[in-house]
């Protein structure tokens, strides 16, 4: 057990796979030298050098289509993107080449390969710097997508993903990275299994990334103000989704919430719902609520920036509202 | 170069610098925040670049603020940008990486690194098109030449020999890293050669780079197609506000010191155009007056009000529930 922030826990994760096994490496901008944009890397070109330290030119369709060849010859490499929004020149290695060579190749080619992918709302980056891509990501069949919200899950999720012989692709929140949490090494996690945050009898709300902390502080006043206790539920696995675990909440507390930062339209948490309703809609007392990002590029000014994705303060208006007309 | 452009250059190098380092203050006291790239040390280039090319459209990066002023657009509307106020050149929407203004040809402001050369390529086929006298003028560091995006456009522009000019910012470094580590040359203009004319020049000589970039509008405008140019300068600031920069030794940080841009220029205003020293001076004096009333203003603008989040997302009105 130790504390350590997120950005710690996932160094700690890499280092530990490159120490066991020299076929790891990582790529990407600034990944090197430099330590990586949110420090990720940091010290780790020192201890295994350059060539598994891979400084890359600004070109994302090559860090990922490299990292698909390297994984073809034997490599286990782990490609960052700097910020997602980047990510989409490099859509086309990842769906179309990343996610399908098994499948298309009839399980002769197998990609052990890991995607780093830092997303989301920061602080004022405006709209090329702030989008959050799970939807897309969690619609392509193939790979997997682990969305790492605490520094535990971080660090045991991406050395699973380190190991594991299929690709993945592993969203982090980029204002994650100094969060603090304790992390137990000796424990593994089962990186496809959602984590129970909090055990509460009335409401299931469902979430994940950074949203689970928001969602944390607003339920001290949601359980005040409504008098009902909340079970909250970090999903952490996106592709594929532990639903046997929000089923057994929902089983419980007859009601769900989903919370996501991405936009409404086509956001992740329509599919959450729409497989409860689909699959034990007899265990809802109340029809879902969702609360999710507006459907607008996200602005530079921080008033219209908090406008534009759920905030504490948004998210107790809306499960508050929603709790009265249903009956809580 | 005739005294009152030299005079005009040297006045907006001026105050970029000084607006720059207004920003960078007003980023320490959390009234400008997100990512905020400045362009201190690169002032030639920015201002020579714009005065130079002074019919046509500029597609150019998030480092971008002293383009735009050189432009034209008011430094007030500029700072209350970064302010993220609604009098900004993108009503706060956008903030220091996207400054758009139409009225002045200048888009952005594009924060996808290479993103904006595609779109500058297809702009010059529409000036084609429409038989304009306008080319294009797109401006991007060293970083933006080693993805798809770039070598797509030089390919396009050329076989479709479009009038495009494309300016390359070379000061050697993409946020950490080193361009010869990535690249196999230093001189990025090298993979322009078998399309179209390339030029290198001196991005700390003001007059060397507006004299190139006025022939190269010369040059496009003629219809013989693109031309591409490489600017060697550099930055002396970190690559935006979060980086603690410690991947440049002070030596060289110290030798570039010594080639400023702007001391360069005030020795060449007094030597060749004979200007006194109060005289140049005076000049300083209204750079100071007009970024003081540029963060005057920008600090007593008013937000953007929270109802007004939709606005902008579509140009017709169509109900999105
Ligand atoms: C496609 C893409 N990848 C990565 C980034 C992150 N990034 C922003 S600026 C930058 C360095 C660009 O360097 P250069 O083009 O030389 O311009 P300079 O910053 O030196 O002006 C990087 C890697 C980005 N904005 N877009």
């Amino acid at each position: 057990m130790a504390e350590m922030l997120y950005r710690e826990a996932l160094n700690r994760a890499i280092d530990e796979c490159m120490a066991a096994d020299e076929n790891v490496v990582m790529l990407g901008e600034d990944v090197g030298l430099y330590g990586g944009s949110y420090r990720v890397s940091e010290g780790l070109v020192s201890k295994y050098g350059e060539a598994r330290l891979i400084d890359t030119p600004i070109a994302e369709l090559s860090i990922v289509g490299n990292a698909i060849g390297m994984a073809i010859g034997g490599l286990r490499p782990i490609a960052e993107i700097m910020t997602a929004n980047f990510s989409l020149l490099a859509f086309d290695q990842i769906i179309n080449h990343m996610s399908k060579y098994r499948y298309m190749s009839a399980g002769k080619l197998t990609l052990p390969m890991v995607v780093r992918f830092p997303q989301g709302v920061s602080k004022q980056l405006a709209a090329q710097h702030s989008e959050s891509y799970e939807q897309m990501l969690s619609a392509v069949p193939g790979m997997h997508v682990f969305a790492a919200g605490d520094p535990n899950y971080a660090y045991h999720a991406l050395k699973a993903a380190i190991m594991m012989d299929d690709p993945v692709l592993f969203i982090e929140h980029e204002l994650l990275y100094n969060k603090k949490g304790e992390v137990d090494f000796d424990t593994p996690v089962d990186p496809f299994k959602a984590r129970i945050v909090k055990e509460g009898e009335n409401i299931t709300i469902v979430s994940y990334l950074k949203m689970v902390d928001d969602v944390m502080a607003a339920v001290p006043q949601i359980e005040e103000r409504l008098g009902k206790s909340c079970e909250v539920i970090d999903l952490q696995s996106l592709n594929p989704m532990d639903t046997e675990t929000i089923k057994n909440s929902v089983e419980k507390t007859g009601r769900l919430v989903v919370v996501e930062e991405d936009h409404y339209t086509g956001g992740y948490g329509a599919q959450v719902i729409s497989r409860v309703v689909e699959k034990f809609f007899y265990t809802l007392d109340a029809a879902p609520l969702r609360i999710a990002g507006k459907d607008v590029p996200i602005p530079y000014n921080r008033k219209l920036e908090l406008a534009s994705i759920p905030t504490p303060d948004s998210i107790t208006e809306a499960i508050v509202a929603w709790g009265k007309n249903n009956g809580l | 170069m005739d005294k009152l452009t030299a005079e005009d250059i040297f006045y907006t190098m001026a105050l970029g610098r000084r607006f720059e380092y207004a920003a960078k203050e007003h980023y320490m006291t959390g009234e400008i925040s997100g990512f905020l790239h400045l362009d201190i040390g690169q002032e030639a280039l920015s201002v020579a670049a714009m005065k130079a090319f002074d019919h046509g459209d500029v597609f150019t990066t998030y480092r971008e603020h002293i383009m735009a002023i050189a432009r034209g657009i008011e430094p007030k509307a500029v700072m209350a940008e970064l302010f993220g106020k609604k009098t900004g050149v993108s009503e706060g929407r956008g903030g220091s990486m996207h400054l758009f203004d139409p009225s002045h040809f200048f888009y952005g402001g594009d924060a996808i690194v290479g993103g904006h050369l595609p779109n500058a390529v297809g702009c010059a086929y529409a000036r084609k098109f429409q038989k304009s006298e306008h080319g294009v003028l797109a401006v991007f560091g060293d970083g933006a030449t080693n993805g798809g995006a770039f070598f797509e456009s030089l390919n396009i522009a050329s076989a479709w020999k479009l009038p495009i000019l494309f300016l390359c910012e070379n000061n050697r470094y993409a946020i950490g890293t080193e361009i010869t580590r990535v690249a196999p040359f230093l001189e990025q203009a090298k993979k322009a050669e078998p399309y179209m004319p390339t030029k290198e020049v001196d991005g700390n000589d003001a007059p060397a780079v507006y004299e190139a970039v006025k022939e190269a509008q010369d040059y496009i405008q003629k219809g013989h197609g693109p031309i591409f140019i490489e600017a060697f300068t550099y930055r002396w600031e970190g690559h935006s506000m979060s980086d603690p920069g410690t991947y440049r030794s002070q030596e060289e940080m110290e030798i570039w010191k010594r080639k400023d841009p702007i001391e360069r220029m005030k020795k060449l205003l007094k030597e060749r155009y004979i200007m006194s020293d109060a005289q140049i001076e005076a000049l300083e004096k209204k750079a100071d007056a007009a970024v003081e009333e540029a963060v005057q203003f920008a600090a007593q603008s008013p937000e953007p009000e929270v109802d007004e989040l939709f606005d902008y997302v579509f140009a017709e009105e169509v109900r999105h529930g």
